[in-house]
């Protein structure tokens, strides 16, 4: 198992790497960083001294592994738009975005699995059939349409919900503003969350149906029955927890897929995270912040697999014994 | 061991009838069946794939799949009806008075789960006892099924075990509360034969040690031969014969069980090739009139054609056939040929 997580780690490593060339690439290929620092009346010689001083002039290599062991430090060096240490605009936005993502995605898992137990259970019943045809509006919809439609509906015609930004309950804790401690915060929260999971929500829904459907399927679970164990433990024990092995994996790619993809919910509701900041980023061509944020969600889903991973071992007991070891005992 | 005739019956089936809804109009699976099982009696039943022997195994455990269910007749146990229980009381018996065995022990176990984990959930379910007495329960339980080094076992998950192994941990799981009846349907059907041998003769030990009986469900009539002590040979959805296990082995009475016997190649006697019936078990959807077995009966007469014939005395055992009546089959008619030979 030591060998297994020996052997996750370097492939995420490598992995990182790659993000990394794809990163600094940006900087190497998206116009000269040069012009965006200077004036149109800075002359040849200034640039080239410039250029030597930021270490420009180096081999690409060199400078790929400058780049390779700052990042690993946390710095990318200074936004082309606000001249701020890239680091630290990104860990100001980063509690926004987490805690959306975060929030999004208790709310895919608290009422996804149940509506998927549920509707795998009692397939026939109306109220799943009902639930799995709402279902396919939260798949075909796009987050950018349900959010202005929620915000349509809450914000505006019953003003019930704020309709923009995370509102004036934010809690300062230091280093890490969060919206969790107040009702105001948690009542920003609620609109942003529902339309970044919908999508994810209809997804493990259907997921957690099919593969409940097929463990119902199996000979232990009639075997369960046959042994006369309740309903509940036949369903929540034996079933659920047999479901789980895919649902962990795509549960896991949810979390990077919510945390990166933040972006257009961030942007319909004036949210003021990472994701915001990529957009401004993009716009002004801050090629150091759009560096950062792409080796920031490489490194995200690259712990959320390696976590995955883990849980599997948590999970099945086949996987934790060492291949034949285990197999003592013949016929 | 007790005798099926001095007791009353441990379990009653009666006029049994299971159908099946379809599109194409409802299958008789299993038509007007009916037998005994005495206390701590074998019965072994056998029968081609889609007799409807599963089907009545199931049945009597309450746990047919649907759309199938029971039409007509009726299940008791120890006098009590149990067919038409609501599913809460119907799912305290199973388990604690009826256990059931399948056939596959490389599937019927939780690969989640360590085995001891299973067996404590089992036994906790039907009886109260605290965590540590049910531990030691499930560990005399493994011991009993002849699980070496069962201390360490008890932790062990399904995959650690081999399938003899595994269909030992099953035949605990169903022994866990005491149950007075095992419903094993081809408890080794998915064995090596080598290990059918072990499993049968450990089942055969047990039940007689806790005076349990068995609903020995199998198409294997060497299995039966060597453990049941009556047999019935379903057909088709309906008890062909029902006898004395020795008595329907010498004696069939009934052409198919003759059939059925005669196709058993045996060391003893020799001959040139063995008996065969041509044709195959009718399906569900075109059982003919009369006697289901007649278009590949041998010795049919017109009444055959005709009449359905019950189950009726016939030597030591019972069998449905007009052969047996005292009016006979009526004028002979000659085999179908068969159609797909």
């Amino acid at each position: 198992m030591l060998a297994f997580i020996l052997r996750r780690i370097l492939q995420s490593i490598a992995v990182l790497l790659t993000v990394g060339v794809v990163a600094f690439s940006l900087f190497r290929y998206v116009g000269d960083p040069i012009n965006a620092m200077v004036g149109q009346d800075t002359s040849m010689e200034e640039r080239a001294a410039l250029r030597d001083k930021l270490g420009l002039s180096d081999p690409a290599p060199l400078q790929f592994l400058r780049f390779i062991g700052n990042a690993a430090q946390g710095k990318f060096g200074l936004s082309y738009r606000t001249s701020e240490p890239v680091g630290r605009l990104i860990l100001e936005r980063m509690p926004a975005t987490l805690e959306l993502s975060i929030c999004a995605s208790l709310f895919v898992m608290v009422l996804g699995i149940p509506m998927g137990v549920y509707t795998g259970l009692y397939p026939r019943h109306w109220s799943s059939r009902l639930l799995q045809a709402v279902s396919l509006v939260g798949v075909s919809l796009p987050p950018f349409l349900i959010g202005i439609l929620l915000i349509l509906l809450f914000a505006v015609v019953l003003r019930w919900l704020p309709s923009f930004g995370r509102g004036s309950g934010t809690v300062n804790l230091g280093w890490w503003t969060t919206n969790f401690l107040s009702w105001e915060g948690i009542k920003a929260l609620i609109l942003p969350s529902i339309t970044l999971g919908l999508f994810q929500l209809t997804l493990i829904m259907r997921l957690v149906r099919s593969e409940m459907l097929e463990v119902m399927r199996t000979d232990y679970i009639k075997f369960a029955r046959a042994r006369g164990l309740t309903n509940r433990a036949v369903n929540f024990g034996h079933a659920l927890k047999n479901t789980l092995m895919p649902v962990i994996t795509v549960a896991g790619l949810q979390l990077g897929a919510l945390i990166a993809f933040a972006i257009v919910t961030e942007t319909v509701f004036a949210w003021p995270g990472v994701g915001q900041l990529f957009i401004q980023s993009v716009q002004f061509s801050d090629i150091p912040v759009m560096a950062a944020y792409l080796m920031l969600i490489g490194f995200l889903f690259v712990i959320i697999n390696l976590v995955v991973d883990l849980l599997y071992f948590v999970v099945d007991p086949r996987l934790r014994s060492q291949g034949g070891a285990a197999r003592v005992g013949g016929h | 061991m007790m005798t099926a005739s001095n007791n009353p019956p441990l379990l009653e089936v009666r006029n049994l009838r299971i159908e099946f809804p379809t599109r194409r109009g409802t299958l008789l699976a299993v038509d007007d069946v009916s037998f005994d099982i005495a206390p701590g009696e074998v019965l072994g039943v056998v029968g081609e794939s889609g007799a409807g022997k599963s089907l009545t195994g199931n049945a009597i455990i309450g746990l047919l799949e649907p759309p199938g269910r029971i039409a007509a007749g009726e299940i008791r146990l120890e006098g009590r009806r149990i067919d038409n229980l609501p599913y809460e009381e119907m799912r305290k018996i199973r388990g604690a008075r009826i256990g059931a065995i399948f056939q596959d022990p490389l599937t019927s176990l939780n690969p989640l789960y360590s085995v001891g984990r299973q067996l404590v959930e089992t036994i906790q379910t039907h009886l109260p006892l605290s965590a540590a007495k049910a531990r030691q329960r499930a560990l005399d339980l493994l011991k009993e099924v002849g699980i070496p080094a069962a201390e360490q076992r008890l932790d062990h998950y399904p995959h650690q075990f081999s399938g003899g192994m595994r269909q030992r941990v099953v035949i605990a799981l169903a022994l866990c509360a005491g149950p007075r009846l095992i419903v094993a349907d081809e408890p080794t059907t998915a064995l090596d034969v080598s290990i059918q041998a072990q499993i049968i003769a450990l089942l055969k030990r047990l039940c007689r040690e806790h005076g349990t009986a068995v609903m020995l469900v199998t198409h294997d009539m060497g299995v039966i031969a060597e453990t049941a002590d009556r047999v019935a040979v379903m057909y088709a959805g309906r008890v062909a014969e029902i006898g004395p296990v020795r008595d329907v082995i010498k004696h069939a009475q009934h052409p198919y069980t003759k059939g059925l016997m005669g196709s058993i190649p045996s060391l003893g006697v020799r001959s040139e090739r063995l008996v065969q019936i041509d044709g195959a078990m009718p399906r569900l959807t075109e059982i003919p009139n009369g006697c289901a077995f007649n278009p590949r009966c041998l010795a049919r007469g017109e009444r055959c054609l005709v009449e359905r014939p019950n189950l009726m005395a016939a030597g030591a055992s019972r069998a449905a056939c007009w052969l047996h009546d005292k009016a006979g089959v009526g004028a002979p008619v000659a085999k179908q040929e068969p159609v797909d030979a």
